[in-house]
């Protein structure tokens, strides 16, 4: 009997000790799998703009015109395209997501209320960028043509709010990347808020600070690293953001100093392109796509980056 | 006279701070109400968005949008079917393609070697894949199956999905593993079980509701994304013979019938918005439901 048991666990271990080795390939086979996607999607795109790489170089980068019939291509325009309509929508919602992330940390209205704009905030990061893209083709367009009117009409003068104000235009994609962007900074924020010991505050508190003296003066200032991470990490999303963009901004390549004047980013220049291009469009395509990777993998670096050094901070202090 | 202005001393003070103390509380007040007010902005947007969703996509709302093909330009009628079916065929080939990476890789950087490099550069490299605009993953499948092909199709939109699901599916796995508590794990391996036999039948069936939610979360992610689509799969009028053809997809439909001049068309748009807001929604709410009530 006993060499019967001997004789079934053996078998059993042997079985075993092939699958656990078998699935261990499997998972290491997987895990290779995952961190090869990433080279995968970056060399694939480097060896389809290869042709546009060497025949433009980086006078891609400064050259603003975009003639797909003539074969020119040159991305600045959408370049600061990207980059003015990413800041001014990181402008609106940096102030609007660290007000909210302040009212979720505090007690300012009872449990329930805080759940709900919390609730609000998170289905604002489920809806489609394509619903916001017809959002705001019926609802913001509209409002940003009124302003846009009286806004030439009385800062005209500024390059900035020259005329004529068209309804698709630079401010009305940066307003929607604005809410678009909202539950990242919130979200980040509010962790990097709620992570700070109370230690603090009740010292602050201790020495007769009022509520927001504690805020402004204390919680603030040892959460800034996080709330700055939440910040760079939103300007990532918004400089990838494509489809509300592409329907907002009205995709043009000229390049203006007004933010009521239609302009293009290099992620709508992609969405509106892609589909009918051929030959060396498509290599210059490819190379658009080659620098939004790059610029979009710097910011995003450079959040990770705050927000692990900030980790390591408040970990010192608990 | 020294006891009197001792006595008058502290009446100064205690004025003069009480009027600075007004001042401070007020100050507080102020700052208050501003942080609420911005703050109660944000609902604004929102119901804006959900009103005019029941507003213009209810009334076309019926059976016949989902068993009826999109209307040809100008003409009234018809529905969305196809693209219903598109984007459900399109999502479940992204869940097929990343669903097993994701969850094997997250065995792998959880139970086999946490602190080894191979884990550590998964991390990154997820991470590093969730900040990737989604446009690129359909650039990606662009390069790598149409131009490959020479033809649009429901397979190039399923890879696109899949790289965008990857990441998703990849860190979620991960946090559902390191949920399971080690005293799970050491108790298997006292008696006697091997880590295929641990991993399999204690810290797999321990993590499934939270895996469950990070998978639920990456298809909520993946069916509202038009970007990845819209040049790999295009759309289609037509239902889906297979998957080597153009194929269509609510959200592509969503933004080809936004940009039509005919008002039948952009209510349409709004009546598929409503249905892929719903269709998120209930599986972002899953998710959610699946994962509370494990904890």
């Amino acid at each position: 009997m006993s060499e019967a048991i001997k004789t079934a666990n053996s078998d059993e271990i042997q079985e075993f000790r092939t699958g656990t080795d078998f699935f261990r390939i499997l998972c290491w086979v997987a895990a290779v799998a995952a961190v090869a996607t990433l080279a995968w999607i970056i060399t694939e795109i480097v060896q389809s703009s290869w042709p546009a790489m060497q025949k433009f170089g980086f006078e891609f980068l400064t050259n603003s015109s975009w003639q797909p019939n003539r074969e020119r291509f040159g991305v600045a325009p959408f370049i600061i395209g990207t980059a003015v309509s990413s800041f001014i929508a990181i402008l609106l919602a940096c102030p609007l997501g660290i007000a909210i992330a302040i009212f979720l940390s505090e007690d300012f209205l009872p449990l329930p209320v805080r759940q709900t704009v919390r609730f609000v905030v998170e289905m604002l990061a489920a809806i489609p960028s394509v619903v916001y893209g017809l959002w705001g083709i019926f609802v913001v367009i509209p409002i940003i043509q009124v302003f846009g009117t009286w806004a030439t009409q009385h800062w005209g003068n500024i390059p900035l709010f020259a005329g004529p104000a068209y309804g698709n235009s630079m401010l009305t994609a940066s307003v929607v990347l604005a809410i678009m962007i909202l539950p990242t900074i919130t979200a980040i924020a509010r962790s990097a808020l709620v992570a700070v010991p109370k230690t603090l505050r009740e010292g602050a508190y201790a020495l007769g600070a009022t509520r927001w003296e504690a805020i402004l003066g204390v919680i603030l200032p040892s959460a800034a690293p996080g709330v700055v991470a939440g910040t760079i990490l939103g300007l990532g999303r918004a400089m990838g953001e494509t489809m509300a963009v592409a329907m907002l901004i009205g995709n043009s390549s000229r390049l203006t100093w007004s933010i009521l004047s239609p302009a293009g980013t290099l992620a709508g220049l992609l969405a509106n392109q892609f589909g009918e291009a051929e030959g060396l469009q498509i290599s210059s395509l490819m190379y658009a796509a080659l620098i939004l990777v790059i610029l979009t993998l710097c910011v995003n670096m450079a959040g990770e980056w705050v927000l692990r050094y900030f980790q390591k901070k408040t970990a010192g202090i608990r | 006279m020294s006891a009197s202005s001792i006595t008058a001393e502290p009446d100064f003070f205690q004025h003069s701070e009480s009027r600075k103390s007004s001042l401070r509380a007020w100050g507080n007040r102020i700052l208050s109400i501003i942080c609420v007010g911005l703050s109660l902005l944000t609902l604004i947007p929102l119901i804006s968005i959900l009103f005019l969703l029941i507003k213009n996509g209810l009334p076309l709302l019926s059976w016949n949008v989902f068993t009826e093909l999109p209307p040809a330009a100008g003409m009234v009628g018809g529905g969305f079917g196809n693209a219903v079916v598109g984007t459900l065929i399109m999502v479940g080939l992204g869940l097929v393609f990343s669903a097993p990476i994701g969850i094997l890789s997250a065995i792998y950087v959880n139970e086999y070697s946490p602190y080894g490099r191979l884990a550590n550069t998964v991390r990154f490299v997820a991470k590093l894949l969730t900040g990737i605009p989604s446009i690129i993953c359909g650039v990606f499948a662009f390069a790598v199956i149409v131009a490959t092909t020479n033809s649009f199709s429901a397979w190039a939109g399923g890879v696109a999905l899949a790289v965008l699901m990857l990441p998703t599916m990849l860190l979620t796995s991960e946090q559902a593993l390191l949920g399971v508590q080690n005293a799970y794990r050491e108790a298997s391996y006292g008696l006697g079980a091997t880590k295929f036999q641990t991993i399999a039948r204690v810290v797999l069936p321990d993590a499934l509701p939270a895996i469950m939610t990070g998978v639920m979360l990456a298809v909520a992610r993946a069916a509202g994304e038009t970007a990845p689509l819209i040049f790999t799969a295009l759309f289609s009028q037509y239902w889906a013979k297979s998957l080597n053809e153009p194929t269509a997809s609510l959200s592509v439909l969503i933004f080809n019938f936004a940009t039509v001049p005919f008002p039948h068309q952009i209510q349409m748009a709004w009546t598929a918005s409503l249905v892929l807001v719903a269709l998120v929604t209930i599986a972002n709410v899953t998710a959610q439901l699946v994962f509370t009530k494990k904890h």
